[in-house]
């Protein structure tokens, strides 16, 4: 049976699946909608997903090739009892949402980014960025969201871990 | 009561994940769409073989032209753009027909079995072909390509430019712009019990759904009932199109009595959409030798595409703000909009302003350089003061007219002076040229006299002292929801926590017009006033007894209801009881209609807008002598909008606004090679990524505006509209090459 963690617990996927993109599978299979589509051809960022502590585009990601990794979805950064992770409370508290059609895929580059490296810089955050799109906000909030998530964390010694992955250790 | 300066009654929804946008709403039992598309740009005689897609493996029905009920045209102002095209193609972004099947894989297999022939005609893919007079006549309706003619006829321009010191005569050009809103289209329709169809769909503006829904179905507006959901960002682009997707499902929920999906991808959104408006623009400006405008003569033309859309109230725009931010005594101007076998064009953010400010703020510099003036001086010494005259006869005397202060605060932020003086204007020993320029606007708020406008809003108090409230105005992303729950908690002096947002719908509340043109929050929230004022009058008509005072004497505070003495109070709950012992009902409705403009059409004179908003942006750049490449160092923004409700939200319109400006001015450009759009998605069409913007600053001015109730303004548009000419300003102050059209390219050859 091929098997796959997301969000923390462990899944078994159907072969038929297998050749559908993540983007589908999470959306279709798994009703995870935090997995946006904004082009369905790698461009856009918005179906932004974790793969093993990486930022992938589930949209361009066959699920045969996540078969024995670990997935994060936006619906797995927030923690079991429904409190949303410090990156997420930045994005509120830093005016960084506006459509909110890009939040999830920036939510999660950003978290990788400070799993990498808990203090960036603005160019650094800018640079880890890149690749996700937004037509909203100009950026700026989303840069200051990023700081001060880093900010809040490092000062209150907050672990980096998504939600769900600090549920199941605990 | 102060409230959260943040605020946002979305966000917790949205940054989880769990914001549901149309795509994200499913049915049981729904059925998927796709829609057909034929090669052709100009065509007629449509024939449609649907033999072979309907023997396709989960293949339910083929909709053409033949099923429609109603009508197949439908528009905002001409009833001519196909929500299926029955005969003629005028456009590549036409839709022929619609497959559905039981899952979107089986309906895209099935559509492209779809066999469309045709007799294909010549496209009329420029605006000169256009306008040959012994060219095909594109539009549907009246005789001729040239589908509005907006002229200005203010004082006498000709005799004028004799008398002149320097006379320019310009030309600029602006593209063709996608609003590319990181949504794309998609709706999803429901047959209801009661013979009512919902729909839940991307699109900006309900009641337009509604109404191109009921014209293509030819049954009564009540038969819809349209759902406010999350919307992916709008920017003008999800109304026409968008509302044509909501349709379409709806006609299929009807015929084949089941929920019915259909959500486009990137390119077919941007095959179809329609897009901002590119301009030709031929400026001739007389200036006296201090630098005064003495005469302005403008020629624009503008390509409308197949379909008219709002061509006529963009362009109107275009010819109401035909000289900037200045005042002006003698200006003739002609603005044209031509159809062509393009795909339509229609609003966007900005709005026809965007097009003419990239001349006139350029020529303001050209002006300078020559006359040897500074480019502060000569925008000083003609733009408008309390007081002035706009070109369209409109004395500014209403609200404070704060643009010289907006200016000043832009330009000591950035050192604008100093920094001028240091630009390269072509010559620098290292690798890069740097330099440094602004722009100014004005902008009339709302809709003006380009329609009808006003809005309504409804108050509901719950027996447990819980409030709900709605507004005619349509939540697209932009925070406009929690603007007016802010301004709700603090007119009844109640704690947030008690307001909700009823989730709108075109059937419980009456139709409000579209969130355009930067009306959302001065409609919205001024509405809103108007119902609190009348619930708290009703409130303390029913509780004086109570409160030992008079009517006039209770107050609204700290989240209770009071008397004249702070020993008689009542907490809401109390008070929501007793109006309910008194067989009162807690409700409230307010109407807001925009102040009185008015307008001549022969002459493009007239009050245009009740009010305006004044800004200024000035940007820093340097240009790599070796590559041409463009970078953006700093951007300061400036503009006075009446009053910030949620500051973070102002700011944040307007760095998103700065950014699609951005766009505009260096990267953005859709192609369309024999009226075939080759840029269809992010790869080819690029919008600013995080790396293309610099830092930005946003001054948020506030002079209260009396024409709007709560003193705001609104920001979404002005935002947009004059970074680029900034761009072109601090281009030519780098390199000393004026770049007259966009995206600003530089060969590095051009440079030496
Ligand atoms: S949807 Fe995957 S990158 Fe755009
Ligand atoms: S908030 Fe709308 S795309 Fe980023």
């Amino acid at each position: 049976m091929n098997k796959l963690q997301l969000n923390g617990r462990e899944i078994e996927v159907q072969d038929s699946d297998l050749s559908m993109t993540l983007l589908r599978f999470l959306r279709e299979r798994h009703f995870l909608y935090g997995v946006k589509n904004g082009c369905e051809q790698g461009l856009c960022g918005s179906c932004t997903i974790v793969v093993d502590g990486k930022a992938m585009r589930s949209c361009k990601f066959p699920v045969q090739k996540a078969v024995g990794k670990s997935l994060i979805t936006i619906e797995g950064m927030e923690y079991p009892d429904g409190r949303v992770h410090p990156i997420q409370q930045a994005f509120m508290d830093a005016g960084a949402i506006q459509c909110g059609f890009c939040t999830p895929g920036m939510v999660l580059a950003a978290y990788v980014l400070l799993l990498e490296n808990p203090q960036p810089t603005r160019e650094q955050i800018r640079k880890a960025l890149r690749g996700n799109l937004c037509r909203c906000t100009g950026y700026q909030h989303i840069i200051d969201a990023v700081e001060l998530a880093a900010k809040i964390m490092h000062d209150q010694g907050l672990p980096v871990q998504a939600g769900c992955l600090q549920g199941q250790s605990a | 009561m102060t409230t959260e300066k943040n605020y946002r009654n979305d966000a917790y929804a949205k940054v989880s994940g769990r914001a549901a946008y149309a795509d994200d709403v499913n049915f049981a039992g729904a059925l998927h769409m796709v829609p057909v598309y034929a090669d052709f740009v100009a065509a007629t005689n449509l024939q449609i073989d649907c033999a072979d897609a309907l023997r396709s493996p989960g293949c339910v029905r083929v909709l053409t032209a033949a099923d429609v009920p109603g009508s197949c045209t439908y528009g905002q102002i001409e009833q001519d753009y196909p929500i299926l095209v029955r005969d003629t193609i005028r456009s590549w972004g036409d839709v022929v027909a619609l497959v559905l099947a039981d899952t979107r894989e089986q309906a895209l297999a099935a559509a492209a079995l779809v066999k469309v022939t045709a007799t294909p005609q010549k496209p009329l893919l420029t605006i000169e072909e256009a306008m040959d007079p012994y060219a095909r006549v594109i539009p549907s309706y009246g005789n001729s390509n040239i589908v509005v003619h907006h002229a200005m006829r203010h004082g006498n321009p000709d005799p004028e430019f004799a008398g002149c010191e320097l006379v320019l005569e310009e030309d600029f050009e602006t593209q063709t712009i996608e609003q590319a809103y990181m949504e794309p289209e998609s709706a999803i329709s429901v047959p209801r019990h009661d013979g009512v169809i919902e729909i839940y769909g991307s699109m900006q503006h309900p009641f337009s759904t509604r109404r191109f829904t009921a014209a293509f179905l030819g049954e009564p507006l009540s038969n819809f009932e349209v759902y406010t959901i999350a919307v992916g960002g709008g920017f003008g682009g999800k109304d026409d199109t968008a509302a044509c997707v909501c349709a379409r499902t709806a006609l299929a929920a009807r015929l084949l009595r089941r929920p019915v999906k259909m959500t486009y991808t990137r390119e077919w959104s941007i095959r179809e959409s329609y897009k901002r408006h590119p301009y030709k623009l031929h400026y001739k400006v007389g200036f006296s030798s201090e630098g005064q405008i003495m005469a302005v003569q403008a020629k624009i033309l503008a390509d409308s595409g197949a379909y008219l859309s709002v061509s006529p109230w963009v362009t109107w725009r275009s010819t109401a703000q035909c000289c900037g931010a200045y005042s002006v005594e003698n200006v003739h101007a002609d603005v044209y909009a031509v159809a062509t076998n393009n795909v339509f064009t229609g609003a966007m953010r900005g709005f026809g302003s965007p097009q003419v400010n990239f001349a006139i703020e350029q020529l303001m510099d050209m002006a300078a350089v020559q006359l040897g003036i500074h480019p502060l001086g000569i925008r000083r010494m003609n733009m408008v003061k309390q007081g002035s005259r706009t070109v369209t006869g409109q004395l500014l005397d209403n609200h404070t007219v704060s643009l010289e202060e907006v200016m000043n605060k832009v330009v000591h932020e950035i050192g604008y002076r100093k920094k001028f003086e240091q630009c390269s204007r072509g010559k620098s020993e290292g690798d890069t040229l740097y330099g440094i320029g602004l722009a100014i606007s004005y902008r009339g708020s709302s809709l003006g006299a380009e329609g009808m406008d006003f809005c309504t809003s409804i108050i509901n108090g719950q027996y447990d002292g819980s409030i709900l409230v709605e507004s005619g105005i349509h939540e697209n992303g932009q925070g406009s929801e929690s603007v007016m729950l802010l301004v709700l908690a603090e007119e009844l002096g109640v704690n947030l926590k008690r307001l909700r947002y009823r989730r709108g719908s075109t059937s419980n509340i009456p139709d409000s017009g579209t969130t355009v043109a930067t009306r959302g929050t001065i409609m919205g929230s001024s509405s809103v006033l108007i119902a609190a004022r009348k619930f708290k009058e009703l409130l303390a008509g029913h509780l004086a007894e109570r409160l030992r005072c008079k009517p006039e004497d209770v107050r609204f505070h700290d989240d209770k209801i009071w008397g004249l003495s702070f020993d008689y109070s009542l907490t809401w709950e109390e008070a929501m009881k007793e109006l309910f012992l008194q067989r009162v009902t807690p409700y409230a409705f307010g109407t807001f209609q925009a102040p009185d403009v008015s307008w001549d059409d022969t002459t493009g004179q007239g009050n245009a807008y009740f009010t305006y908003v004044y800004s200024c942006q000035a940007v820093e750049l340097e240009i790599d002598k070796k590559t041409g490449k463009i970078k953006l160092l700093n951007i300061v923004a400036g503009h006075d909008i009446g009053k910030a409700i949620n500051r973070a939200m102002v700011l944040g319109q307007m760095h998103g606004g700065i950014a699609q400006g951005v766009g505009m001015a260096l990267m953005e450009e859709i192609l369309r090679p024999e009226g075939r759009i080759s840029t269809l998605n992010f790869d080819a069409y690029k919008i600013p990524r995080t790396t293309d913007l610099p830092e930005i600053s946003g001054i948020i001015v506030e002079n209260h505006d009396p024409n709007s109730l709560t003193g705001a303004k609104g920001i979404g548009e002005p935002a947009l509209e004059l970074i680029a000419p900034a761009i072109a300003n601090a281009v030519f102050n780098a390199s000393g090459k004026r770049f007259r059209s966009m995206p600003i390219k530089i060969n590095p050859e051009d440079l030496e």
